[in-house]
């Protein structure tokens, strides 16, 4: 039975965490197949990169190493891999919906003309009835999205090419060790015999990367604003009562796209994923694809002018009204009652 | 200076941001006309990069290229009234149902038709899939390098040129020679507004299946007016192998659409006054929530 593959992003010397979620769910996914789990490293000094590997029970890991391969650059990997998948043949191939990912997943598809699905939030395996074909496929990896502005969730399939690509956010699947101790394979690949040097039209000149300053992932309280927060000057009191409850501020998309809080601070589909023990939502609607991100909050509050917006019916407590009379008071009486 | 050919990659797309009531029918099923049809907004971001590159060499030239129904000639005009040159439509039923793959191989047939170009700009992705796969999927067919995440690009340079992205946790300058694809992150400055002489002058822009309707007073001036003509090019007008499009040329089906269905769980619903606020706070602190 042909592998699952993950391909693991490598960021100063360590594997990303949007890797390690896969990880673990390309072991659920083996385990059902009952297929091997392969993962593939691609960049420079890897030495000891397996152990951030193994433990989440990765049975060969392939490795490019070479000073040429770091940092991240498309045509190179985009080499390494389809070379290797073209030898390995495996039958899943996931990748973070990351800026990596995501400029290597396309590229990658392409040259080996299998389907890609991005940004799925769900993969689980099924089965297929072509009718018209008469055809039935067993074992598919279901690949499921919102699609068409988070009004549909679409499951795709790839019943005839080869492997079954999928990218997924951080912060979508659960990242969990297997065993510490889990005894895997390495596979160290020659690289010459993988780029060439066409591979390295693109050279990089300048890099600035910094570790993301917001940590909504870890918060235990968010209140996160929509659209209709209204302003940038409104955000502050979101900012005001996160602090006052030692907590995070996150955005919907559209909040964000009308610049009144940084792309960080994005929860959704195409943004981070939490699942804080509670979570404000400040005038959002709660579009499919915000509500994809928190809908996994212990308990929600949606504060909303609009009685009948989305949100409310994931929410354990519905507060009708204006943002801006309403976080002052919840500021005022959490002061009160905390004294 | 002798400037460069830049064709920008574009698509019309429902206007996703906007959805209403009526966009979802009473069977459940997405109601597409009750959305406008826009130009997808990183194509315009990608639109305006191309006229930035122009406007910096004169001698430039842009064209649209689109693949769509009938009426995505919209946003080639659209483009036009904005600094365009000119437009191709690529436009059949062959086409329908394509998934990123076949819809890149379409585009890349097309490119390979259309003859030299200096490099290709498109928007990062599409606002009806958001799959940002089409752009590095053209590159790979054409064989060309492809720089995603673009953000502004900075000089072109004895035919090399130096591009910014912008990436989740950070920026990389890279450098590159042409011909290449690069597809311009929602980051990048907004594209300019219409020009009011562009607008008067290619109003009357069609393509041959809109000129179909017109009159013979119309059907004059667009003979006098070559600049005029959007061209529609059909699988006709290019090398394709038919397997490779639409449904068939599609390695991805979709299995199954759902509608999002809410299940609405017991909310406690309370109105914004002091009492009611501050018993949501005190039963908060209580079940030990906050505080």
């Amino acid at each position: 039975m042909n592998s699952v593959f993950v391909y693991c992003e490598i960021e100063d010397g360590h594997v990303a965490e949007v890797s390690m979620e896969l990880l673990t769910k390309g072991r659920t996914l083996a385990n059902e197949l009952k297929c091997k789990l392969e993962a593939v490293a691609i960049g420079h000094n890897l030495d000891g990169i397996e152990k951030d590997i193994f433990p989440f029970g990765v049975d060969v890991l392939h490795i490019a190493d070479d000073k040429k391969l770091y940092p991240f650059a498309t045509l190179p990997h985009t080499s390494v891999v389809v070379k290797l998948f073209k030898e390995e043949k495996p039958q899943i191939a996931l990748m973070g919906a990351s800026s990596i990912g995501r400029d290597l997943g396309p590229r990658v598809s392409s040259a080996l003309h299998s389907g890609l699905t991005a940004d799925c939030t769900s993969l689980i395996i099924g089965e297929h009835e072509d009718k018209k074909q008469k055809k039935k496929y067993e074992n598919l990896l279901y690949q499921i999205r919102p699609a068409f502005g988070g009004n549909i969730i679409a499951t795709i399939i790839n019943p005839d090419c080869r492997p079954q690509m999928a990218t997924v956010r951080e912060g979508v699947m659960k990242k969990e060790v297997l065993d510490p101790k889990y005894k895997g394979k390495i596979n160290k690949l020659d690289v010459s015999k993988y780029v060439n040097d066409e591979d390295f039209v693109v050279e990089i000149i300048e890099r600035h990367m910094e570790k993301s300053k917001v940590n909504i992932k870890g918060a235990g309280i968010i209140v996160a604003g929509g659209y209709g927060v209204g302003s940038k000057e409104n955000f502050n009191l979101l900012f005001e009562l996160a602090e006052v409850l030692g907590g995070e501020v996150g955005a919907s998309r559209a909040a964000v796209d009308s610049g009144y809080v940084g792309h960080d601070r994005q929860i959704g589909q195409t943004g981070t994923t939490v699942r804080p023990k509670l979570y404000i939502a400040c005038g959002i609607s709660g579009q499919i694809q915000h509500r994809a991100g928190m809908e996994e909050s212990a308990q929600i509050i949606a504060i909303n002018t609009d009685p009948e917006a989305p949100i409310n019916s994931i929410a354990d407590y519905v507060i009708t009204g204006d943002v801006a009379e309403i976080i002052p008071k919840m500021i005022k009486y959490y002061k009160a009652n905390t004294k | 200076m002798k400037g460069f050919k830049i064709i920008v990659l574009a698509k019309q797309v429902p206007d996703t941001r906007n959805v209403g009531k009526d966009a979802m029918k009473a069977d459940g099923t997405v109601n597409r006309a009750a959305l406008p049809a826009i130009f997808n907004p990183e194509d315009l971001n990608a639109l305006e990069q191309a006229l930035r590159i122009k406007d910096k060499f004169p001698g430039s030239t842009i064209t649209v290229l689109t693949m769509g129904p009938g009426r995505a000639a919209e946003i080639i005009r659209e483009g036009l009234f904005r600094g365009a040159d000119d437009g191709i439509l690529l436009t059949d039923r062959a086409f329908a149902g394509s998934d990123t793959l076949a819809t890149s191989y379409a585009i890349s047939q097309t490119l390979k038709k259309y003859g030299k170009f200096d490099m290709i700009i498109a928007g990062r992705q599409a606002i009806d899939g958001d799959t940002a796969q089409v752009g590095p999927q053209v590159a790979e067919k054409m064989g060309l390098p492809q720089v995603t995440y673009a953000e502004e690009i900075q000089a072109i340079e004895n035919g090399k040129i130096t591009i910014k992205r912008r990436l989740e946790r950070g920026v990389e300058v890279v450098k590159c020679s042409l011909p290449l694809v690069i597809t311009v992150n929602g980051s990048a400055p907004e594209c300019r507004a219409r020009n009011a002489k562009l607008i008067m002058k290619y109003k009357h822009a069609k393509t041959v299946t809109e000129l179909q309707v017109a009159n013979d007073d119309y059907i004059q001036l667009y003979n006098d007016r070559p600049y005029l003509n959007i061209k529609e090019w059909t699988v006709q007008d290019i090398e394709v192998n038919m397997e490779e499009l639409g449904l068939t040329g599609s390695p991805t089906k979709v299995k199954k659409v759902e509608n999002v269905v809410l299940q609405s769980k017991e909310a406690k619903v309370i109105t914004s006054s002091d009492d009611d606020i501050n018993q949501l706070m005190t039963e908060l602190i209580e079940n030990h929530t906050i505080g």
